[in-house]
This record gives C-alpha cells, sequence and structure tokens, in this order.
C-alpha cells in the first residue's frame, strides 16, 4: 500500500483564482474511499525532493485520481501545482492513505460537511460518493470562502444538490450581489442556523485551515454534538 | 530513481562559494516549529547552570540583564540547509556565565521552556564562541525565534542554539539531546556536514 | 508556516513503518493519560523546512511520536505513548 507510483497529469482546470484543480492518471492505483489522501512527491532535476500531502477529490475503482491545490504564495510546490504543471508531466504519488477521515455509503447517519478554503477537497468526495451511491441519507455542506471567485467545484457542487444533499455558503470578505447577509465569519450561530441540529446526531466532517477547523470544531460540542461524532483534518496556515 | 517532475525547482536555491557544503543561502528567517511557542514573561524567567555537586548558579531576568553584553555579527547555518549570512544579535557571553561555575565535566545538556534539549561539549560554548542571546536585529528576540533569550552556538548547525534556553547542567558524558536521539549528529559542524547520525 | 495540523497528515509516513494505516490507531497518552486516535493529535514539522515531525498529545502537548527521515535511515521514537491500540486493517468493502 505504501510504495511511490508514477503519475502523469491527464488535465488541469483552473477552479479559483488562486487554485486549480489537477487531474492525474496512476500506474496501479488502486481506487480510494471518499475523504482519503494521498501523498505527492516532486524531484527538481538536481535530486531535491519535496513530499506534501494532499486530499483527494475524486473517489471511487478509477485509476485516475483529482486533487485541487490552493497556492500558497510561500510556499515551495503549491505554486508549482497550480502555476506550472502542464499534462503530460510526471510525478510521484503514494496512496491511497487514511482511513479515519472517510466516508462509505454504509454509513447511514445524516451527515454535515463543513469547508474551510480548499478544505472542501475531501469533502467533495464525500458529496460524490454519496450522489454516486444513491445513498438517501440527508447531506448538507456549509462552505466557507472569502469571495464568490474562491469558491471550488462551485458549478458541480449546484448540480449535486438535491432532496438529500443541501449547500449553504459563508462568503468572508464580499458576497454576491443580492446575497442576504453581509460578509461574516463561521461563528456558533451561523453553524446553528445552517447545520444539521446536534439532535439529529449527525456524522460531521469539518476540513480547512487549522484555525477554522479548530473553532467549527470547538462550536460544535458547544451545540451538543458528540466530539466522537466530529472529524476534523486540519491543513495548516 | 525517482521520476524527475519538469520545471520543478523546489524553492529558489542560491549557493555561495562562502558557504558549508550542502547548504543555500536565505534572506529572510525561517521559523521552525517542533510544538506550540511557549509564552514566556520576562518577570518569570530565569536561567540557571547546574553542576555535577548540585550547586545552581541562577539569573532572573534583571540580573541577567545586567550582566555586561555583546554585539555578535555572525553566520548562522540550519541543517535543513539554509544559511543567513551576517545576522546581528545581542547576548552575554557563556564565558560571563560560567566565571563562577566550577565543574569537572565536560558536556553540558541545555534544557529550554517547552521541553526542548540539546547537547553540547563545554568547550564549544567558551572562549567566545556561544553566547546567551536577547536581541536580534536590535530588537527584542521575538518568542518564535526563542524569546524572550536562546542560545546562540553559530560555529553549530543552529538546531543547538536552542530557543527559549531556561538552564544548562553539566554533564559528564556526552548524552543526546532531543532532536540527536532522533537521527540528528552529536556534535552537527556545518563544517564537516554532520548533519545526521 | 508554523501552525500545527494533525495526524492525518503523517498517514503516509506512518504506513511506511507499521505497513497499515495507522490514523486509526489509538494512542495513550503518557503525560494525561488521553486517548484518542492519531487522526486527532496535533502534529507539528510537517512543512519543507523541519527537522521531522512531532506529534503531540491533543489535550496535554507532551511529545508522543517524534518521525524525522535522514538519507539512510528513518528514525520513530515514541516518548510519550503508553498504549498504542492498532485495529487489524479489514479489507476494503
Amino acid at each position: 500500500m505504501t510504495d511511490w507510483k508514477v503519475g502523469t497529469v491527464t488535465d488541469t482546470r483552473t477552479e479559483t483564482p488562486t487554485g486549480r484543480s489537477i487531474t492525474i492518471s496512476v500506474d496501479g492505483w488502486p481506487g480510494n474511499l471518499a475523504g482519503q489522501h494521498l501523498d505527492l512527491r516532486l524531484t527538481a532535476p538536481d535530486g531535491y525532493q519535496a513530499v506534501r500531502s494532499y486530499s483527494i477529490a475524486s473517489v471511487g475503482d478509477g485509476s485516475t485520481v483529482e486533487l485541487a491545490v490552493d497556492r500558497f504564495p510561500t510556499g515551495e510546490v503549491s505554486p508549482y501545482l497550480v502555476d506550472d504543471v502542464l499534462p503530460g508531466d510526471q510525478l510521484e504519488v503514494k496512496g491511497p492513505l487514511g482511513r479515519w477521515f472517510v466516508w462509505t455509503p454504509e454509513d447511514t447517519r445524516p451527515i454535515q460537511l463543513v469547508a474551510g478554503g480548499s478544505g472542501i477537497v475531501p469533502l467533495i468526495a464525500m458529496a460524490r460518493a454519496h450522489a454516486m451511491s444513491g445513498s438517501t441519507t440527508a447531506f448538507r455542506l456549509l462552505y466557507s470562502v472569502r469571495t464568490p471567485e474562491d469558491r471550488f467545484f462551485a458549478d458541480e457542487l449546484a448540480s449535486l444538490e438535491s432532496e438529500t444533499f443541501h449547500v449553504d455558503y459563508v462568503y468572508t470578505r464580499s458576497t454576491p450581489a443580492d446575497w442576504p447577509t453581509p460578509p461574516r465569519r463561521v461563528t456558533r450561530d451561523v453553524i446553528e442556523a445552517l447545520t444539521i441540529s446536534a439532535a439529529d446526531a449527525p456524522g460531521v466532517f469539518v476540513c480547512g485551515p487549522t484555525g477554522f477547523v479548530e473553532a467549527v470544531a470547538r462550536a460544535l460540542v458547544e451545540l451538543g454534538h458528540d466530539p466522537q461524532s466530529v472529524k476534523t483534518e486540519r491543513f495548516g496556515g | 530513481m525517482a521520476v524527475f517532475s519538469r520545471g520543478f525547482g523546489g524553492r529558489a536555491r542560491e549557493s555561495a562559494p562562502d558557504l558549508p557544503p550542502g547548504q543555500f543561502l536565505t534572506e529572510d528567517f525561517p521559523v521552525l516549529s517542533a510544538g506550540p511557542t511557549p509564552e514566556i514573561y520576562t518577570a518569570e524567567w530565569s536561567f540557571s547552570i547546574r553542576t555535577e555537586t548540585g550547586a545552581q548558579h541562577t539569573w532572573d531576568w534583571e540580573q541577567f540583564r545586567a550582566l555586561p553584553s555583546e554585539l555578535v555579527s555572525t553566520d548562522i547555518h540550519c541543517v535543513t540547509r539554509w544559511s543567513k549570512l551576517g545576522t546581528s544579535w545581542r547576548g552575554v557571553s557563556l564565558d560571563t556565565l560560567f566565571e563562577e561555575v566550577e565543574s569537572s565535566y565536560d558536556y553540558v545538556m541545555a534544557h529550554s521552556y517547552g521541553g526542548y534539549t540539546t547537547n553540547l561539549p563545554l568547550e564549544d560554548l567558551l572562549d567566545g564562541k556561544a553566547w546567551i542571546a536577547y536581541e536580534f536585529d536590535g530588537e527584542d528576540l521575538d518568542p518564535e525565534h526563542g524569546g524572550p533569550a536562546r542560545l546562540l552556538v553559530p560555529h553549530l548547525y543552529f538546531w543547538k542554539s536552542a530557543k527559549w534556553v531556561r538552564g544548562l547542567v553539566m554533564m559528564k558524558d556526552d548524552e543526546p539531546g532531543f532532536w540527536e536521539q532522533n537521527g540528528y549528529h552529536t556534535y552537527g559542524d556545518p563544517w564537516q556536514e554532520q548533519r545526521y547520525w | 508556516m508554523t501552525s500545527h495540523v494533525d495526524g492525518n497528515a503523517l498517514a503516509g509516513s506512518l504506513s511506511e513503518i507499521f505497513r497499515t494505516d495507522m490514523t486509526t490507531a489509538v494512542c495513550c497518552c503518557g503525560g494525561c493519560g488521553d486517548t484518542t486516535t492519531i487522526a486527532t493529535e496535533m502534529v507539528y514539522g510537517t512543512d519543507a523546512l523541519a527537522h521531522g515531525s512531532i506529534v503531540r498529545c491533543r489535550s496535554c502537548d507532551d511529545v508522543l511520536i517524534t518521525l524525522v527521515d535522514t538519507p539512510e535511515r528513518t528514525v520513530v521514537r515514541f516518548p510519550g505513548i503508553t498504549t498504542l491500540t492498532v485495529d487489524r486493517e479489514t479489507p476494503p468493502a
């Protein structure tokens, strides 16, 4: 399960002013569950290597994986992935990794997803798995972004919306023109208003920058959610 | 053999002729974090040196700052391959702090607030080679860089310059500190490229 | 960046050593007794400029696991764990 495999970039798509999704075809990729991640290794001509962990946006049995990467201006890997990498380029991946931050259709609890920025990546994999499996459990996503342009997968999320999947956006810096609320943060009150109530005992998945995840997890527990049912994944920042 | 990724260069790595082997120049001052930055108030700060007899020499912040200080201009070399040239510090020489200390032991374990340790030979701390530094670039040393005070032993890799230092304990034998137990070299001379065991 | 992440980030490095997923493994902190999955512990030092990865107890900050990759070896220490419980991996559904 842990060997490095060669991946070839097959597609890139601009998602936001600072981020894009990258599709990689990986020889021998065994498929992955929703929420898993992979380690990605880049090697420079002088032998210098950098390894980073990325969540996987895709789900299922295929041998391609989709990542979505936001550029950290001071990073050394994300600017390459967002600005430089081209179809045909090769890199190495190891995975799929992690069986903790994972949703499978056997889980029949209502599910609340909470994403901050590019923390949407493992959560869209869960939304895709939910749609693909025909699961009838209630799914709801609270997605916090700075501005409307910063939404990853906006069109797809709109098309995934259904009787059993609902998306709420919170804009922290600027909103669409006719938006009912001014820019705001994901506070406890916002969570209370826009997520599945603790009384319905949902499973909750939270992914985003460390500060965001910790604030959201704290608020969820204050609102009565069982800490055991709140799973978190932090990507730093 | 790894697959090369076209166009990937990593962080821009500028070599320079007078650097230790395998090092690259940096202009900024990277922060390497191994844990939460300890919050240390100078009112509660102290620094001590303990010897084999149990004798302990302790300075509180006021006593420490009353000691003669030196301006130190030096290059620093981090084992993670960045070097920074001509950094400017103010601190108290370990020669000053060891003036009254009697010990027959040859090694020192530096202990920090937050639990970090690193080991050094005593001779590498004396004769103008090491300081307890409390200013960087003319400003109070920032907590993320080890403030209020850190060890400064610039002729060794920079992990030996323990941030948030709170004391030195004399040791009979050279025992490994935190990173030294984890694979890093017991001495750490950048010119010999002593990075790992 | 100096912020910590969590144990999910070490899934790859730990699986190289344990040959199984360790994010679901449960560890008990020797310092305070807090018992939780590795995925929920705090992890420092996963960025480019780091000496190595350090897993700290989410409740008392004690160092639970350290992991350093050198060109010749991987060094893992468990200075703060009293019990590590690893479920046998169930075959993927």
